[in-house]
């Protein structure tokens, strides 16, 4: 390590071209930087992303070589009813569990922004659903919700709820949608309350002191304090979480498969499905690359709705 | 803060209450993967016992999945992957976050839109070409197929979490460094690495539970029992046609879960810390 300080000092003499204050130049340093993760990231992500384009507009099945078809993939899919439920199930399975997520999110950070012994041990069991492996964790569910042992109707059928044997919690094409999302609700719900309650206790207990002078009640506090504070936090949890429930594969893989009937089917599972299971590459390319415009539209509504009006 | 009266009923209705039913909803899962992994089958599969204890246990389905499957493997795979692939985000997130937090260079911005484009691309917009890709450089069935896509969802994350470390660094201490003499990389060596320590350990952290948790690129490209993850593994073998092996399932989620819940349990005030950068700082 010594040989790159000699450089500049033998260059100080003679102003000649050295290589070592070459490499301090700003631009140059940084590039030689960055240079190895931006190429690494363009191969293996911009590469493929415009890849994928390309194969959307073959036919292509797995092992053999691609025909150039234009949009024909995409006329395909407009035409085929079961792309059209995917598009429903994705909108559904993405709202309802991200309303959910954010309002059970925000209320449990309120209720753990109080003062109360162990709260790092249930802040700490609380995420545990966040960093387990989520497939692991579905395995889980899948028994709790199992169509012959499930937990959940031993104990509905114990209380005298239902008759036995109980629904069938992912055999049912409407309660399996309903179970889909509980599940990505439990998994989900600790990251949104955990990332609020960090927001919440960023508000200075000043404001709320000055609002109580000026007559605030709790919900004055609530909407005109803490709700506009909060903002930006609630707007970048919600995008990740919008982006990321919009194209959940694992959980509901694990879970129905898409299934009953292609009732839980969104566009992840779907392009798994026709181009693993199907062999249609470029089928399936074309179904994944779909879920962008709308996607897109989401987090524009999104940006517009929830945008932190001054603050950046 | 407090909000509203500390009576006894108050703080029950407030506090307690809710606390209660959110951690119930959140732990029973894991009880009954517990419970579930120690019943004998007799019990596991009948109607007339009281299920939820555990009235004869047995460690029967662990020692079935430690022998009769290579969920040991599997484990190892699962580790080997997410070390290697930990790694490689860390120095490759750290080239990108130096640069952008500490030097004005033509064409930052360019990168920093680059990074979080990246950071916002779904897993499933990627896979199908990825797929044929990693087929056709024949790197199929191997661990380097995941060791060298895992990185692609971490990088981006290590770098942004970097990049805040990074400018906590007072600026005069990087200027003194320089004025004695030390070249950029030296005063990045041994002035700012070590004292993101912190930085790297909260990256470190939630990139290894990333890498664990990783299923669709796993699923796809290792389809050989001898290269499998633990997700994947479980998923594939432990489901035999339509039956479930319920016992040995639970037992191997309980066992995966365990290496990735010790290391937070450790770590948890730096994962809470990665977490939350990202939302609130951002």
């Amino acid at each position: 390590m010594t040989a790159p300080s000699l450089a500049p000092a033998l260059s100080y003499r003679r102003p000649a071209f050295s290589l070592g204050r070459w490499f301090e130049q700003p631009n140059v340093f940084s590039w030689l930087m960055v240079t190895p993760p931006v190429l690494f990231l363009a191969a293996l992500v911009g590469y493929p992303f415009f890849y994928g384009i390309w194969l959307s507009l073959m036919n292509r099945p797995v092992a053999s070589e691609g025909t150039f078809i234009g949009f024909a993939n995409y006329v395909q899919a407009w035409h085929d009813p079961v792309f059209w439920q995917v598009v429903l199930n994705t909108f559904v399975y993405t709202a309802v569990a991200t309303l959910l997520k954010m309002f059970g999110g925000l209320g449990l950070a309120l209720v753990m922004n109080q003062d109360f012994r162990f709260k790092n041990l249930t802040r700490a069991l609380l995420l545990l659903p966040f960093i387990v492996p989520t497939v692991l964790s579905t395995i889980a569910w899948q028994w709790i919700l199992d169509p012959a042992f499930s937990i959940v109707n031993w104990t509905l059928v114990a209380l005298n709820l239902v008759t036995p044997p109980g629904p069938s919690w992912l055999g049912n094409p409407h309660l399996a949608m309903g179970s889909l999302i509980v599940v990505n609700v439990w998994r989900g719900l600790p990251f949104y309350a955990i990332t609020l309650l960090a927001g919440l206790q960023t508000i200075s207990p000043e404001l709320y002191e000055a609002a109580t002078i000026d007559g605030a009640t709790t919900w004055d506090r609530f909407r005109f304090v803490t709700l506009p504070l909060m903002k930006p936090v609630i707007f970048i949890v919600t995008m990740f979480s919008v982006i990321f429930t919009f194209a959940d594969f694992q959980l509901i893989y694990v879970l129905t498969h898409g299934g009953p009937a292609n009732a839980t089917q969104v566009f992840a599972t779907y392009a798994f499905d026709i181009a693993m299971t199907g062999g249609q590459f470029g089928q399936g390319a074309a179904i994944a690359l779909t879920m962008v415009p709308p996607l897109a539209l989401l987090i524009l509504a999104m940006a517009l709705y929830l945008r932190p009006d001054k603050t950046t | 803060m407090t909000v509203g009266d500390r009576t006894p009923l108050g703080r029950l209705l407030k506090l307690w209450l809710p606390l209660g039913v959110s951690l119930l909803f959140t732990l029973f899962p894991f009880y009954w993967m517990a419970i579930t992994s120690l019943k004998p089958n007799q019990e596991l599969y009948s109607r007339k016992v009281m299920p939820l204890i555990v009235h004869h246990p047995t460690l029967k389905h662990y020692v079935d999945l430690l022998t009769e499957t290579s969920f040991l493997e599997w484990t190892w795979n699962t580790f080997v992957v997410a070390v290697v692939s930990t790694a490689i985000s860390l120095i490759f997130g750290a080239m990108l976050a130096y640069p952008l937090a500490r030097i004005r260079f033509a064409g930052a911005a360019l990168v920093s839109f680059a990074i979080a484009a990246t950071y916002l691309v779904p897993q499933p917009l990627l896979f199908v070409p990825l797929a044929d890709i990693i087929n056709s450089l024949g790197l199929g069935d191997t661990l380097t197929s995941v060791i060298l896509t895992y990185p692609t969802l971490l990088i981006p994350f290590c770098a942004w979490l970097l990049l805040g470390y990074f400018r906590t660094v007072p600026g005069e201490l990087e200027d003194a460094a320089r004025i004695d003499g030390a070249s950029r990389l030296q005063t990045l060596v041994k002035i700012v690495l070590p004292l993101c320590g912190p930085g790297f350990i909260s990256a470190g952290i939630f990139a290894f539970t990333l890498a664990q948790n990783e299923f669709l690129y796993a699923l796809i490209f290792l389809t050989k029992t001898e290269v499998r993850t633990v997700p994947v593994g479980a998923i594939s073998e432990l489901v035999r046609g339509d039956v479930f092996y319920w016992g040995q399932l639970m037992a191997a989620a309980l066992l995966g879960s365990i290496p990735v819940a010790i290391i937070y349990s450790f770590f948890v005030e730096h994962y809470v810390a990665g977490l939350t950068a990202g939302s609130v700082k951002g």
